[in-house]
């Protein structure tokens, strides 16, 4: 083990490629983790998806324009589909009584389908140099060179300094739009730059993992880090890091391994580190909140159990009486966890130990069941 | 025996309906993102699929296709009834899960098989006349012909048989459960038709395609009628004619036909969602528009009345006094002023605005009726 990861190291460090990836994945996760978490607090998971899709009819449109597979060139046509997708999907939602989900599916199936026909009608001119398109459909994140790096670098530090400039104003729209209304801030202007950044985030991302798992780069670092906060800053933060850390580890672990593509491997990767911050998260995790129920469960069963032996004292007139686990068990048919509630109340001192194995509420016990019966 | 361009569009057109029907649940029960996401995850149970029977073109492979629709859903909802995630959120980190591992297992261990994802996404419906399904030495005809036929039916049966049952459940869950059954089997039984019906489709068609197919009709046939009858056949009735026009518009200039359909739908919505009577743009426009001419005239007629017959009045009610009361521009006061006229509420004497009994009535109710 302790071999491999020696093995893995100096691979990372040697090859030229495997970094370049790395370093790639690594800036799209954090630009599509920082914002994905925008978009999954807006109930927009799915816009990522649908915008993704959208793209292609611009990049098709870009390269018959320009002849340029250039880079940029490609790029700001998929970021001008994706904004008229946006506008669409908007105005959909707007003036007619379809629901946002409808909306999504129209535009995403209709602007692919678009994308596609312009596809195949390039496709059938001399100019077949248009191989290179196709990896916006499914991503070659192994392909990956310098310059889409150092393109990716810019538009996410573009990016993100946006995202600190507009920080507050993009969380007052995302969460209070009314509020931000009544402040004086344009809601939509702001809504719009927001999309506009995730829009962005999505065409770079596109060559890297493709059309379909673009998807899940929004989502699942956003989704994820939700588990662990309840605040902003620390959930784009924290989105951002899940998303570099799995696209660096997505793109060793499949150099690691022959045939095994990256976009899905790094889709993987965030799967379970969504899957395990949904079952371990501190308070809201799946974990966290059986521990919560087995905590409350019992406390009620103890304040149960305390009760029966007021009542017992009661019976008995004050003569300290004691009663054993038998009689208290037979009481608690309802609740159980008997012998574990006596210890408990032995231990605070609301009831003690009269003979063997036999015991007798306390003033003190007594006390706290009366004092609860007035309160309720 | 019909020649492949004939085929071609009967192939189009019923994959076209066998996609609208159950669409039109999909879209009124506000889960037109879940065709998205069962046509992509089918390709995990795709290679499951044929990793097990080792054929490509096993009955089987439908099987497991609609076993992953129903996985599918299943997993977003468990996702979704933890209460950590949103339903959008969930679908979104299901659907590339699922189809990340079909892709995986594909190129780790079957790659030299005609399986890959670009045939699932994409699809083409041009090679689909050539691959016959022929028993006992007689060309029936294209097998993609036949095995959605075989879907179309199932879903005509689905549909006509479960009517009321996935009525009630579309627009009062809670009534159905009262009376006495559980609206999640017609739920998870609908989504196995969808699953079934992408999976058919998706050879011939790819993933997107289905997803136009499904969401695109019914919601287009949703901006034309509220009634459910009426929507599910104008879906079917759309699905053929973006399907037929596609294919015309493909062969026109070499392209793409699922795409070509695909746009065609594009084409239809943009025009209903401009020219439908009842929520067409237009209409919603033309009806605003209008609204606030009457309103305005309404406002008029009070202003009138209020000043009529006392002394200010020679002041107050005069045209072209107008726009210092009211507020309003010029081309406003003639526009509204002409329609009060037309409809005989006001008359004009000596530059005075003068009502009518009718128009003095409105005034009265105006005021009285707030």
């Amino acid at each position: 083990m302790h071999n491999t990861i020696m093995e893995f190291l100096s691979e990372l460090f040697s090859s030229y490629t495997l970094r370049v990836v790395a370093l790639g994945a690594a800036v799209l996760g954090i630009i599509s983790g920082a914002l994905g978490a925008f978009a999954v607090l807006r109930k927009q998971s799915l816009l990522g998806d649908a915008l993704s899709h959208a793209a292609l009819p611009g990049i098709v449109l870009a390269f018959i324009i320009t002849s340029s597979k250039a880079m940029p060139v490609l790029v700001l046509g998929a970021a001008a589909a994706g904004w008229l997708a946006t506008l669409f999907i908007f105005a959909i939602t707007r003036y007619t009584k379809l629901k946002n989900d409808t909306a999504l599916g129209v535009v995403l199936s209709v602007f692919f389908g678009f994308g596609l026909v312009l596809l195949s009608y390039i496709q059938k001119t001399p100019r077949a140099a248009q191989a290179g398109l196709e990896k916006f459909l499914f991503g070659q994140a192994a392909a990956m060179m310098k310059e889409d790096v150092f393109l990716m670098v810019v538009a996410g530090v573009i990016v993100l300094v946006l995202l600190v400039l507009f920080w507050k104003e993009f969380k007052l729209t995302s969460f209070d739009p009314d509020f931000a209304k009544s402040m004086g801030i344009s809601v939509r202007k702001y809504e719009m730059l927001l999309t506009s950044l995730l829009v962005i985030s999505i065409v770079i991302g596109l060559q890297t993992v493709g059309v379909v798992l673009m998807s899940a780069m929004v989502v699942a670092p956003a989704a994820a880090a939700r588990q662990w906060t309840d605040k902003l800053s620390i959930m784009v933060l924290l989105s951002a890091f899940f998303g570099a850390a799995a696209g660096v580890s997505g793109a060793v672990i499949s150099s690691m391994s022959a045939k095994m593509p990256t976009g899905p491997t790094i889709v993987l990767t965030l799967s379970s580190i969504f899957i395990l911050s949904m079952i371990f998260a501190p308070a809201r995790g799946i974990v966290w909140g059986w521990l919560r129920e087995l905590k409350n469960r019992r406390a009620i069963q103890t304040e149960a159990v305390l009760e029966d032996f007021y009542f017992l004292d009661a019976q008995h007139g004050g003569m300290e009486r004691g009663h054993t686990v038998k009689v208290l068990r037979t009481m608690s048919l309802g609740h159980g966890g008997v012998e574990r509630s006596i210890k408990k109340l032995q231990e605070e001192g609301f009831i003690r130990r009269v003979e063997d194995k036999k015991w007798v509420i306390t003033p003190k016990g007594s006390k706290h069941i009366e004092s609860k019966n007035i309160e309720s | 025996m019909i020649g492949p361009e004939l085929e071609i569009q009967f192939i189009a057109s019923v994959v076209a309906v066998a996609c609208a029907l159950p669409g039109v649940f999909l879209v009124l029960r506000k889960m037109a993102m879940m065709s998205d996401a069962i046509s992509h995850s089918i390709l995990f149970g795709i290679v499951v699929m044929f990793f097990v029977t080792k054929e490509i073109t096993s009955p089987l492979l439908l099987l497991g296709a609609a076993a992953t629709g129903i996985i599918t859903v299943g997993m977003v909802e468990m996702t979704h009834k933890t209460k950590l995630l949103k339903e959008d959120a969930s679908i979104g980190i299901v659907f590339p899960l699922l189809f990340s591992i079909g892709v995986i297992l594909i190129s780790k261990y079957a790659g030299d098989v005609h399986l890959d994802s670009d045939a699932v996404l994409l699809g083409e419906l041009a090679f689909a006349p050539f691959d016959r399904f022929v028993v006992l030495g007689i060309d029936i005809g294209p097998k993609s012909l036949i095995v959605m036929l075989v879907i179309l039916v199932l879903n005509i049966l689905f549909i006509a048989i479960f009517y009321k049952e996935l009525k009630l459940t579309i627009f009062d869950p809670g009534l159905a459960r009262a009376l006495g059954f559980n609206p999640n089997i017609i739920h998870y039984t609908l989504m196995a038709f969808v699953s079934i019906t992408a999976v058919g489709a998706f050879d011939a068609v790819g993933s997107i395609l289905v997803v136009a197919l499904m969401i695109g009709p019914p919601a287009i046939a949703y901006l034309i009628t509220e009634r459910l009858s009426r929507m599910l056949v104008l879906s079917a009735v759309l699905g053929v004619l973006s399907a037929v026009s596609g294919y015309w518009l493909a062969s026109l200039f070499d392209v793409s036909i699922a795409g070509s359909i695909a746009t065609m739908i594009g084409v239809l919505f943009v025009l209903t969602f401009l020219f439908s009577p009842l929520n067409g743009m237009i209409a919603l426009m033309y009806r605003k528009r209008k609204q606030g001419i009457v309103f305005a005239a309404r406002i008029l007629l009070v202003h009138l009345s209020h000043h009529e017959g006392k002394p200010e009045s020679e002041e107050e009610n005069r045209y072209h006094n107008l726009d210092k009361h009211l507020h309003w521009n010029k081309e406003r006061i003639k526009k509204i002023v002409a329609y009060a006229q037309d409809r005989k509420l006001i008359h004009i004497e000596n530059e005075m605005l003068l009502l009518t009994d009718s128009g003095r009535k409105l005034a009265q109710t105006s005021i009285t009726a707030s």
